[in-house]
């Protein structure tokens, strides 16, 4: 009969959140951030007259959104030091590392997500609230920044923060560029002492937890932070 | 190049085209003198808010020309943001930033175009959030103001920029009807002060009491421009007096 051990989560617990938890949560904060900002500047691209960079930025979220993820990490990781190296000029391929190049990737991906979300919550802001902010005197960026970009993210404030949520679960796929995350860590500790069903049942629990919580969170917080309207 | 004799807001035969079969405004020729009260009539669809919107160049137009304090709208080296800033302009539908506070709603632009410092934008904001009696609402958002009261402060958010000019669009036509009075009185105070202002309205007695013009439209003509009086005492196209019986009726 088998028996299980649980001590042994309690034993690599410090390791499982110094190195594993915190890679995960500094990686989502990250990348959340820098998809957030990359993809407010995406949705206001597609939004533009210019229909250069519309087009430009069209292309660029249907390509995202088109490939595995999975794939885009492993691309990036292998291409962005020779990209490094066509564009700085070096002998040699530049060193990225693989933190930087997780995040970088995940930020990439992610914008092209987030960008959609923001282009919605954009073009939730009635018409008349950027007639009132050009009236006044406000040039475009005026008005995007302190008019229609602050309602659209106060908008769709729930979607993005579900969005955070899915992109916490996927950074576990960082681990096909062999980084240790939270799930690698986990998965390390089960190979090596032969603990596979207690640490990827702990795992999965941890998982379900912070995703439940910061989903029931988002709840309250839409009621919240809602504009009166 | 401010010129002090010219009107404030001259328009010269604009026109506007959604598509080639439809046209929105035909030939408008107007102007606004500084510290007239012209007031624009006429039923819906005639291209009045078109035209008001014309002249902060909210709404592009295809041929004429507009000038406002001699400046001319369609010259490219015109800066738009700039007097846009000196043209006040009240909506129908107030058009608060409903994330920002009263204050914050009053200081905005004050702020990012006048270059104002916050105390200085926050004097302002709040004497003219007294003048229009909403004091004691300046930490209140938008929504949690009337209909009239947010009408009010959207006056006071286009005064504080010290306008030259204020243009309302059917500023209380999204009004319940007890509150059209308390957004009328503070139109009217403007008005005696001698605030040039070009008014979009179906208030006939706001027009009878302050106008000095009344301007009537149809299907984006102007088939009437002339003074008050001549317009109430005798319309002479059967569309003015059509559109006068129906809304003078009761």
């Amino acid at each position: 009969m088998f028996q299980f051990d649980f001590d042994i989560i309690l034993k690599t617990l410090p390791y499982l959140l110094k190195e594993g938890m915190a890679f995960t949560l500094t990686l989502t904060a990250l990348a959340a951030f820098g998809g957030l900002v990359l993809g407010t500047l995406l949705a206001l691209m597609r939004l533009s007259t210019l229909p250069g960079l519309a087009l430009a930025a069209t292309g660029y979220v249907n390509l995202m959104r088109s490939l595995p993820l999975v794939l885009v990490i492993f691309w990036f990781y292998f291409l962005v030091p020779y990209i490094g190296q066509a564009i700085l000029r070096t002998e040699r391929p530049v060193e990225v590392g693989a933190f930087a190049s997780a995040l970088i990737t995940f930020t990439l991906f992610e914008a092209a997500y987030f960008s959609e979300i923001m282009r919605a919550g954009i073009q939730s802001v009635p018409k008349g609230q950027l007639s009132a902010g050009y009236a006044l005197g406000l040039n475009y960026r005026q008005v995007m920044s302190y008019v229609v970009v602050p309602q659209a993210l106060r908008n769709m404030l729930p979607v993005i923060l579900t969005q955070t949520i899915v992109l916490f679960q996927d950074t576990s796929l960082v681990y096909v560029i062999s980084i240790t995350d939270f799930l690698g860590a986990a998965s390390k500790v089960a190979q090596r002492d032969g603990r596979l069903i207690e640490m990827y049942l702990f795992a999965a629990l941890v998982y379900f937890l912070i995703s439940f919580l910061a989903s029931l969170l988002v709840r309250r917080l839409q009621a919240r932070t809602a504009i009166i309207r | 190049m401010s010129n002090s004799a010219a009107p404030m807001i001259e328009m010269a035969a604009v026109s506007k085209w959604y598509s080639p079969q439809f046209q929105v405004l035909k030939d408008c020729t107007t102007s606004v003198d500084r510290g007239e009260v012209v007031v624009v009539c006429g039923p819906s669809g005639s291209g009045k808010s078109t035209l008001i919107k014309c002249v902060n160049a909210l709404e592009p137009f295809q041929s004429g020309t507009i000038r406002v304090d001699g400046i001319n709208l369609s010259d490219p080296g015109t800066n738009l943001p700039k007097l846009r800033a000196r043209i006040g302009m009240v909506f129908q539908h107030f058009e608060l930033f409903p994330h920002l506070k009263i204050t914050e709603n009053l200081c905005l632009a004050q702020e990012k175009v006048l270059g104002r410092s916050r105390e200085e934008a926050m004097a302002k904001g709040r004497a003219l959030l007294d003048r229009v009696g909403l004091s004691e609402h300046a930490e209140k958002f938008p929504g949690q103001l009337s209909g009239g009261q947010q009408q009010r402060v959207a006056i006071a958010r286009a005064l504080a920029m010290d306008p030259i000019a204020m243009l309302f669009d059917e500023p209380t036509s999204a009004l319940d009807p007890e509150m059209i009075t308390e957004v009328l009185d503070v139109m009217v105070e403007l008005a005696r002060e001698g605030m040039t202002m070009m008014v979009v309205t179906h208030e006939m007695g706001f027009a009878r009491k302050v106008a000095h013009r009344v301007v009537f439209m149809d299907r984006g003509e102007i088939i009437e421009d002339r003074s008050k009086d001549e317009f109430f005492g005798s319309p002479r196209s059967d569309r003015a007096q059509l559109f006068l019986s129906k809304i003078l009726a009761h």
